[in-house]
């Protein structure tokens, strides 16, 4: 341990949880609409907003469209489905 | 890994797959711009996030012992106003203490009386999961009437706890504080205000935060927000906030009340219990009673509040 036990915080040294994951989340892009719900609720915060892809945008919703789409990090996601049970257009499915 | 989110606490960490800790440390860290300073309590929060030789807290952090966070936090807002009396401090730091409910309701209550007392500047956050989680689930002072726990196991003679919890605002309330609140992780935007206005209020201020236990209640991770909705809708935990208009940390007067969060239609206990397997023997036939209990306790407990709040 290092002098006076004082740890620096190093993102290598985390455990990646992504490891504990059994079912994976996946995203429908038709489905989502942007509304960041499962980003504050997500006890990882592995879900992060971003601009949606032209192939995504032909897929969206009218309301969709104009809003970015929700990305997840599997790294650290532990899969467990926080983000599909608050996901208010059930845009979020956990998959095996 | 979300960047906005993980600026003061990072991914990574080992709190149990589908728990809303992490929820909670996120958005009162999010409620300031100020830097901060953590005192943590021993809990789920500290074994799960300071697994040597790594660390989920981007913000200096300190752990000492499992009674002591709130005498930390009191330590390093005294030593902050002696810097910044030799002027060696220009910008003190915003202090939160984070603590579940067995550091803050049982073996943590001296020291957060004495620094709420002495009035020290700092925010005092108790996660609530009702009970001592992290070693397997006994039972605490803020375990609710009739759980199952490890050490009040449910048998042929018992049908688990048999007291009532701790009324922690009454308590904290008591030392005459300026702002304190009770939260729920479910309601994120809610919990977020209330930080903000603690940490706006000069002294003390403490907030309680419900937090549903996946593993110890016994339900499937991904069910903490729905769980915690209920737990409010059935007035079991009902959103509220206490202000002083006057007075100060030694003495506030004129104490306000105010619920945040009327829901449209209030549930039977039921709705909350049924959701849990530490309640699951209740619906046995011998032990409806029980229920009933809850249900009497729940009614009069949000009576008092609001004639407190003097709303009816």
């Amino acid at each position: 341990m290092e002098k006076g036990g004082i740890i620096k915080h190093d993102q290598a040294k985390a455990p990646k949880t992504g490891d504990w994951r059994y079912l994976k989340p996946e995203v429908d892009p038709s489905k989502c609409i942007g509304c960041t719900t499962c980003v504050l609720h997500c006890p990882e915060a592995v879900m992060e907003m971003r601009k949606r892809g032209k192939k995504e945008i032909a897929k969206s919703s009218e309301i969709g469209k104009e809003k970015e789409i929700v990305d997840i990090d599997y790294e650290y996601c532990k899969g467990c489905g926080v983000c599909a049970q608050v996901c208010p257009v059930k845009a979020i499915v956990m998959k095996k | 890994m979300n960047k906005d989110l993980t600026k003061k606490f990072s991914s990574g960490h080992a709190t149990c797959a589908g728990c809303g800790i992490p929820a909670i440390v996120r958005t009162v860290l999010g409620a300031t711009d100020k830097p901060v300073i953590v005192s943590n309590a021993t809990g789920c929060l500290e074994v799960t996030t300071t697994i040597y030789p790594a660390t989920s807290w981007k913000v200096p952090y300190i752990h000492s012992v499992f009674g002591n966070a709130a005498a930390t936090a009191a330590g390093i807002d005294a030593a902050q106003k002696a810097l910044e009396k030799s002027g060696k401090l220009k910008n003190p730091a915003k202090i939160i203490a984070f603590g579940g409910d067995g550091g803050t309701y049982d073996i943590g209550l001296q020291a957060l009386s004495g620094a709420l007392e002495r009035g020290h500047d700092f925010l005092y956050v108790c996660y609530d999961n009702e009970g001592y989680m992290n070693t397997g689930g006994q039972r605490s002072g803020a375990t609710p009437y009739g759980a199952n726990t490890e050490t009040a196991p449910v048998g042929s003679q018992s049908f688990g706890k048999t007291q009532q919890r701790k009324d922690m605002m009454e308590i904290v309330k008591a030392h005459g504080i300026k702002y304190l609140a009770q939260a729920n992780v479910a309601y994120l935007p809610d919990l977020k205000r209330k930080a903000q206005k603690a940490l706006n209020t000069p002294g003390p201020s403490f907030l309680l935060v419900l937090q549903p236990c996946t593993q110890i209640w016994k339900f499937p991770t991904s069910e903490y927000v729905n769980i915690g909705k209920l737990a409010t809708e059935t007035n079991f935990w009902p959103l509220f906030e206490i202000s002083a208009q006057g007075g100060s940390a030694l003495g506030g007067e004129d104490y306000k009340y105010e619920i945040n969060h009327i829901p449209k239609q209030i549930k039977p206990i039921e709705e909350f219990l049924k959701t849990q397997g530490r309640f699951k023997h209740l619906f046995k036939e011998k032990n409806l009673e029980v229920i009933k209990e809850i249900q009497k306790t729940v009614d009069e407990n949000f009576e008092k509040l609001a004639k407190r709040a003097q709303i009816s």
